[in-house]
Order: C-alpha cells, then sequence, then structure tokens
C-alpha cells in the first residue's frame, strides 16, 4: 500500500548554497533499507519539479539512518538574491515527508508511527 | 551514565544564540539554568558582514553586532561571578571597537577585573585587488565565476578563521573572545583545544569538537526546535538551548538544562546532524575535515544524547572565502484577498499588476517577477494540495533589477489593487514596498597561506 514516507520517517532542510538540502531520517534500520531502494535522487527530483531546477544528488549516511539530498537551483535565485518566500529551503524537509512510497501493508501495520500515541496524521487515528 | 564516567574532566560548551535574531532572553537563560563552562553566541549570517561595513564606513567605530552589547549590560555581572567564558563572532569587522564598549560597559557596572581577548585578520576586502592580481581567482563555488567580474560591486570579503586563535587567546586568560568571521563550529572547538590540549594535527578529536560545534551551533535547532514532531516536544515555548558535556576522548554528551522545554533524543540530533550538510563523508573547515558517517548516536538518559566513534581527516590547504557584493534591487508587496472566489481574485489582482507595469514601459524579465498565492501552497507548489475553496489567500507579488528606479515603480502599483482591483482586498498596511539592496553572497576558497600569517590575537585586561 502507498504510505507517506512521514509514516517512516523525519526530516530537516535548510540552505546549501544556491539550493537546499533535505536530511531524511528512517526510524528503524529496515526502514532506512526501504528509504535507499525506494527513495532515489530521480524521484526526489520529480516529487521537487515545480520547486527544484538542478540535480538532485543522494548521499546515504547509514550512522545516522539518512539519506541526504542536495536539491541544486531550488531556492529561486539562491540567498539574498532570491525572490521566494522559503530562499533558505526552510520548507523542503516537510515537503519530502510528503512523498509516497509503495510499502506492504504487513510492514504498514508494524511502522512505529503507526502504534497507539504515535503520528497524528496516521488517517487510521483521525 | 553513557559518556560521563566519574573522574574524567568533563567540559561543558553552550550555545545560546544561533543566528542574528536569535532569542535575546536564551544566553541569559542558560547562564542562569545551570552550570557551563563556556557559552557560544553566533551573529553573522553570510551577508550580516556586508551590513556591518556599510555601518563602519560611516563610523569607524561601528561595525559589529550591537545586540551582542546588550547582552553584556544584562549578563557581564552573572558571566564574572560564575566565571563562564564567552566566545563570539559579534566583533564583526571592528572586534577591537567592540571590546571598547565591553570594557566601558563593565566599568559602568563597576567591574574592575575583565580579560577580553580579540581575533583580526579575517578582513581581506582591501587586499582583494593584490589577492587577485597575485593569481587567486576567488572562483565562486556555485557559478564558477572569478571574483575580478564583480570586484567593483564587493562590499566585504573575509576569510574564515579556524579554532586556533580562539584557542589561544582563551590561553592567554580571555573571558571574552570577540571574533569576526571564525566559523560557527570554532565557538565550541576553541575552547575545547584550549581546556585539553588537542593537537593540532589530532584529526579525530579536531572533528569530534568541530562535530559538537555543529550540533551546537543552531541554538534550539538541536533541542527540539524545528523537529519534524513537533507534537513530541514538550513546552516548545521555553526551549533549553544546547549544552555538549565534552571529554578529552572526544566523546561527548549532549544535553539542555533540568527544568526547561524542549526535547533531547537521537532523532532531535540526528535531525541538527544533518542541518546544511552536503557531502557527509567530508565536512571541510580550517581545522579538520569531519566524518559525519562515522558518528555514532545513543540515548543517554532523559534529554541525553552520547556521541561518540567520531573519525577525522587532515584540513585542506584552503580556507573560504566569504564576500559579499551587491547585485541590483528587489522589493516585495502583499495583500491578502478574501474568498469567495479568493484564488480567482487574486490571480487577477496579480495580472493587474503586472500589466499595469507593462502599460507604463516596465517589464521583468521571467525569473526576475514572482508570483505567490500563500496559503494557497506558494512554498511548497505541486507537492501540499491546495484547497479549491480557500476562505482567503495572501498574494506576494516580488520583483529584482538591476534598475532600481523600475523596482521602486512597482512599488507604487500594490495599493492600487484596494480599489481598482476585484473586491475583497484588504491588508495592505506598512506603504508602499521599498526597493532594497540585494547583497548577494560569493563563496570562494583562497589558499590559507594568504590568510594566516595575518591572523592576530590580542588578549587584554579592563584599564
Amino acid at each position: 500500500m502507498r504510505v507517506k514516507l512521514a509514516r517512516l520517517a523525519h526530516a530537516r532542510s535548510g540552505d546549501k548554497g544556491d539550493g537546499s538540502n533535505v536530511g531524511l531520517i528512517a526510524d528503524t534500520p529496515e526502514l532506512y533499507e526501504v528509504l535507499r531502494r525506494e527513495v532515489t535522487a530521480e524521484r526526489v527530483r520529480a516529487h521537487f519539479a515545480a520547486i527544484c531546477r538542478g540535480e538532485v544528488e543522494r548521499f546515504e549516511v547509514p550512522n545516522l539512518r539518512a539519506l541526504n539530498f542536495l536539491l541544486h537551483d531550488s531556492l529561486g535565485g539562491g540567498g539574498t538574491a532570491s525572490l521566494a518566500t522559503d530562499a533558505q529551503g526552510k520548507t523542503h524537509g516537510q515537503g519530502l515527508l510528503e512523498m509516497e512510497i509503495e510499502l506492504p501493508a504487513e510492514w504498514v501495520a508494524r511502522l512505529p508511527l503507526s502504534a497507539p500515541g504515535g503520528h497524528r496524521d496516521d488517517p487510521d487515528r483521525r | 551514565m553513557l559518556g560521563s564516567r566519574p573522574g574524567m574532566k568533563s567540559v561543558r560548551v553552550a550555545n545560546g544564540q544561533g543566528f542574528w535574531g536569535d532569542s535575546v532572553d536564551a544566553p541569559l537563560e542558560l547562564l542562569r539554568g545551570g552550570p557551563i563552562d563556556y557559552l557560544g553566541l553566533d551573529y553573522l549570517a553570510e551577508v550580516t558582514l556586508s551590513i556591518m561595513m556599510r555601518q563602519k564606513l560611516r563610523d569607524p567605530r561601528a561595525g559589529y553586532a550591537t545586540d551582542f552589547l546588550d547582552f553584556v549590560r544584562r549578563a557581564l555581572p552573572l558571566l564574572v561571578a560564575k566565571g563562564v567564558k564567552v566566545v563570539t563572532n559579534a566583533g564583526g569587522l571592528n572586534p577591537r571597537a567592540c571590546r571598547e564598549r565591553v570594557f566601558a560597559i563593565a566599568r559602568e557596572l563597576g567591574i574592575g577585573d575583565l580579560r577580553v581577548g580579540i581575533v583580526e585578520g579575517d578582513d581581506l576586502l582591501g587586499r582583494l585587488p593584490e589577492l587577485v592580481a597575485a593569481g587567486h581567482p576567488m572562483t565562486n563555488l556555485d557559478t564558477g565565476a572569478p571574483l575580478s567580474s564583480v570586484l567593483e560591486q564587493v562590499t566585504s570579503a573575509n576569510a574564515y578563521i579556524g579554532a586556533q586563535p580562539v584557542a589561544s587567546a582563551l590561553r592567554d586568560g580571555a573571558q571574552i573572545v570577540l571574533c569576526g568571521r571564525v566559523t560557527d563550529t570554532a565557538l565550541a572547538l576553541g575552547p575545547l583545544v584550549a581546556e585539553f590540549g588537542w593537537a593540532s594535527d589530532d584529526w579525530d578529536r579536531l572533528a569530534a569538537g568541530t562535530i559538537c560545534g555543529h550540533v551546537l551551533e543552531c541554538g534550539a535547532q538541536a533541542t527540539g526546535g524545528n523537529f519534524t514532531r513537533f507534537w513530541e516536544v514538550p513546552d516548545l515555548w521555553n526551549v533549553g538551548y544546547p549544552i555538549a558535556e565534552m571529554s578529552a576522548d572526544g566523546s561527548f554528551v549532549v544535553t539542555k538544562h533540568p527544568g526547561t522545554g524542549g526535547l533531547v533524543t537521537v532523532d532531535t540530533v540526528a535531525e541538527q546532524l544533518l542541518y546544511e550538510m552536503g557531502a557527509p563523508c567530508g565536512y571541510v573547515t580550517p581545522d579538520v575535515t569531519a566524518d559525519f558517517t562515522s558518528i555514532e548516536l545513543a540515548p543517554a538518559g532523559p534529554d541525553r544524547v552520547a556521541v561518540r566513534g567520531i573519525r577525522g581527516r587532515p584540513n585542506t590547504p584552503f580556507l573560504k572565502l566569504s564576500a559579499s557584493y551587491l547585485d541590483g534591487w528587489k522589493a516585495a508587496g502583499q495583500v491578502t484577498v478574501s474568498g469567495p472566489r479568493a484564488i480567482e481574485k487574486a490571480r487577477l489582482a496579480a495580472d493587474i499588476v503586472w500589466r499595469r507595469l507593462e502599460r507604463a514601459g516596465v517589464t521583468f524579465a521571467e525569473g526576475d517577477r514572482r508570483t505567490e498565492l500563500l496559503g494557497v501552497s506558494g512554498v511548497l507548489p505541486g507537492i501540499l494540495a491546495a484547497p479549491a475553496a480557500p476562505p482567503e489567500v495572501v498574494l506576494r507579488l516580488a520583483v529584482r533589477d538591476a534598475d532600481r528606479a523600475k523596482v521602486d515603480r512597482f512599488g507604487k502599483e500594490i495599493a492600487p489593487l484596494v480599489t481598482a482591483g476585484p473586491p475583497g482586498v484588504t491588508g495592505f498596511a506598512g506603504g508602499r514596498p521599498k526597493a532594497q539592496e540585494v547583497v548577494a553572497y560569493w563563496p570562494a576558497l583562497l589558499d590559507r597561506r594568504e590568510v594566516e600569517p595575518g591572523l592576530e590575537v590580542s588578549v587584554e585586561s579592563i584599564g
């Protein structure tokens, strides 16, 4: 079934030169492997098609269960020259967590944030 | 408890200011809330030095972060009483004048014993023509253009300085160290080098101190601020700013004062580690190349995270140059457009502005004008679904151009929307949008041998 990355990961973003970086952190080692497989640089570029004008680079940070993405030319001009409200890519982490990936239903049931007290955005809990 | 073995010296380094404009109370709360040994305060953003250069040109006694003096006035008696040392880049382009002001405030407060150090030599503005002539291209790291292409427009140029001059000032007994463009991480690494005597080629420990500085440098971003799962963070209003308890071997614990809000977990620390991260295996500073793929994080009790295993490699022959230059003008204006049919009316209003400007002979290239409908996915277009019939939207328009007159003319075209646009346009307050000079950032590399011989550390006692 399709789930948003927000169900299995968390993220932070900021500016990096003329673009932004988004760090995406999996909740468990198993989910890190899912992120490595599913969240490719190409998919991230397509997800940010309306924002990112350049290439997307991906780095693996297995010790933090994280992927780091560089979204080149994604700030509408970069730093102080940008006309965009989000000239520093502060929202890009929140944006990446909206991406949907395919996950077996039994995996979804086991997601840590599906547990009671878990994710507020979990549709089952709304 | 993990990471704080009894009998081992541990140094508590805190950060109470993540950027110029951060909470003015945070550094005071850090001083009052419990024991710390060092307090780092960061006041410089990428183009702050350009603003300071303008101030210094008007008044040779200006050119530093005046917010820092407000802090000194409020905190100095407590700093002196507790023996907490402060390391800051508040000196900006004029650490010497800043020190005079600190001494003056100390005298007013009746404090007769204070040693303040300054680090100078990072300001390279006056040397740029000579450096260009000597064959240093200082190529823009983002665009590949040589600095000579904007040399006439450059308003500030500073080399990022590392931790060694900071450590040197502290070893000379400074209670406050005022730097200019020192790296954010050096605000923490400098004290650690001074305390533990780490050698300048002890790459693993220098990397540990650098990564410690990276965790601390954005203040509350390590302790629950900007954290994805904000609903898990208690009392964010009272967030405790971060403290690192560093051991001589380079392992440390990230924590905050008891009784404060916020959250320190492996997740909050990991998010901050990835903030503004490039290639994780090579975080380059003047002091060391730190490897973020070596970091091990582990829970170490409530609001405590242990960090260990950090590896580093030698530093590079270059320092980063942070220059700024004038790159035209820009302005932004906004109005609020109510429903019904808010999106349709906002789009009409935008079209009206652009066409009236065109009629007046004022046009902007497509990339130099921007229309945002805030409230219907203005910041994350194509990602979050916009509501079809929002009760209201904020229409934000912005332009940039080399010609100030065109940007000023744009500023006159927002207010007429209230009476000569669609109905329900409001929220136009604060006057016409003003043209602002674009101070653009120029990152480059420079041979460190051109800079380091000119660095000077001076520590003086109040006279």
